[in-house]
């Protein structure tokens, strides 16, 4: 019996005597956790997503309490935790930029028959890297939904083949632009807002063999508009947001119909 | 002394206990990257291998192997081990708290260290008695100081590769392992250095040093 009972005599002992020195120890060198991170902790909405650019919300709170980061950078929490957080910090808060994801490629009603009978992995990124793709449109939504995968709220799905971002979930965490193999999807303002959805670089006459809604370059856009907001580069037109006055005069004049105003 | 000195070295060089017995890869790749954070990283486990060393040597010399207790030398080990990281944890977010958070997670790493519980359990192999005790602390130091070395050696080539254009299939962690593949073989190079330095005092070089 001794031989058993000793071994475990012993070993409790020790392990006694080493708890109760690290509970001396841990009284003794207690650190203070800083009240303020704790706050601005809780007035974040915790849904770690990285949009701020930090890897949690912790790391974004102890940012902006040690190192003086922007209090306006969640865009999930959007107006009412800037403001919090400002409040907490004493500081002004700043103009909320909210923004949301929006996929910048609506696929192709009439579309021609796809390039590959692709049957890889079922993922974008997989059959981004296997040349470009299988559709005729390289630059256009592969509709595997790796962005549905990388929605931490759900607010992506895929509707005839193309994802769609639901605007009234998405919180603006923009976690799925950097799933987006293709980097289609883009920021918009939250509000009111034209939108160019095609992100097609090719020549007019090369994007309408593979798709009737794509931005050919034709910069009719460009023209119409009296804000001077928009840009063609590259044979893409590009909408300034900050610019625009949503007049709408270059959804009209879009003679592929791939200028569409969003709310 | 002089036997001292050449447990020292050979524990440094020729037994470097990350680039000849292979233990402690772990924070070996995770932690060298970046100079400043390797140094930190060594000095942290060499405190630990040294403090665990004065800790469980005479526990096993004095309490467990005079009762034939032997066998409970590795929970015992794992126990004084996890304990003093908790401590120097504590130790480092109170005093040294940039420190403590580029150490990250490979700090309460070191309890699962290999590095220092082998050294514990190796020195209670080659050394006998509390006569060696002061061998036991050498030996657990100078390993502690070439876990420092091989860490320091290795953020240098780490930082050198950041430099390079590495083919893609190589990059991140295939190129480190081969790296540090080179590193090891360069270190092997040490072998029979012990013997050169301290000719005269070859006959009083433990067996297993050589």
């Amino acid at each position: 019996m001794n031989e058993i009972i000793f071994p475990v005599i012993i070993v409790s002992v020790l392990a006694l005597f080493f708890g109760i020195l690290l509970v001396f120890a841990s009284k003794k060198l207690a650190v203070e956790a800083d009240e303020t991170v704790t706050n601005v902790r809780n007035a974040l909405p915790g849904a770690n997503c990285g949009g701020c650019g930090y890897a949690s919300c912790d790391s974004y709170a102890e940012a902006i309490v040690k190192d003086g980061a922007p209090v306006n950078a969640c865009g999930v929490g959007g107006k009412t935790a800037a403001d919090a957080i400002a409040a907490i910090m004493g500081v002004e808060a700043g103009e909320q930029k909210e923004v949301r994801a929006y996929v910048c490629c609506h696929g192709c009603a009439e579309k021609p028959e796809d390039l590959l009978d692709y049957r890889g992995i079922k993922s974008c990124r997989a059959v981004a890297d296997f040349y470009g793709g299988r559709e005729n449109c390289t630059y256009g939504c592969t509709g595997y939904g790796d962005c549905v995968a990388a929605c931490p709220f759900g607010a992506i799905s895929i509707k005839n083949s193309v994802a769609v971002v639901d605007n009234s979930i998405c919180a603006g965490c923009l976690a799925c632009l950097n799933a987006c193999p293709k980097g289609i999807i883009s920021t918009v303002p939250a509000a009111k807002a034209y939108i160019v959805a095609c992100r097609n670089h090719e020549q007019g006459k090369y994007t309408r063999v593979s798709c009737t809604h794509g931005c050919i370059g034709c910069k009719k856009c460009e023209k119409a508009c009296e804000a001077g907001a928009i840009t063609v580069d590259g044979f893409l037109a590009k909408i300034d947001h900050s610019k625009c006055t949503l007049c709408g005069a270059c959804a009209e004049g879009c003679p592929v119909h791939c200028i569409y105003f969003v709310e | 002394m002089k036997e001292l000195l050449v447990i020292l070295f050979s524990a440094i060089l020729t037994n470097n206990v990350v680039l000849s017995r292979f233990m402690g890869i772990c924070p070996f790749l995770g932690v060298s990257n970046k100079t400043k954070s390797a140094v930190g990283m060594g000095i942290a486990v060499t405190v630990v291998i040294a403090i665990s060393t004065i800790v469980t040597y005479p526990i096993s010399t004095l309490i467990l192997a005079p009762n034939g207790l032997s066998f409970l030398n590795t929970i015992v080990f794992i126990l004084v081990i996890a304990s003093f990281v908790q401590l120097l944890e504590m130790v480092l977010k109170k005093f040294m708290p940039p420190l403590y958070s580029a150490l990250g997670i490979y700090l309460p790493l070191i309890t699962t260290n290999c590095a220092v519980l082998g050294i514990t359990l190796i020195n209670i192999e080659d050394f006998s008695g509390m006569g060696e005790f002061g061998h036991a602390i050498v030996n657990a130091v100078g390993t502690g100081l070439g876990f420092l070395i091989a860490m320091v050696i290795f953020s240098g080539v780490r930082t050198r590769l950041n430099c390079v254009k590495i083919p893609k299939c190589f990059q991140g962690l295939p190129i480190t392992l081969v790296a540090a593949a080179i590193v090891a073989i360069s270190f092997m190079g040490f072998s029979g250095v012990i013997d050169g330095i301290f000719a005269s005092a070859s006959e009083s070089i433990p067996f297993f040093l050589k």
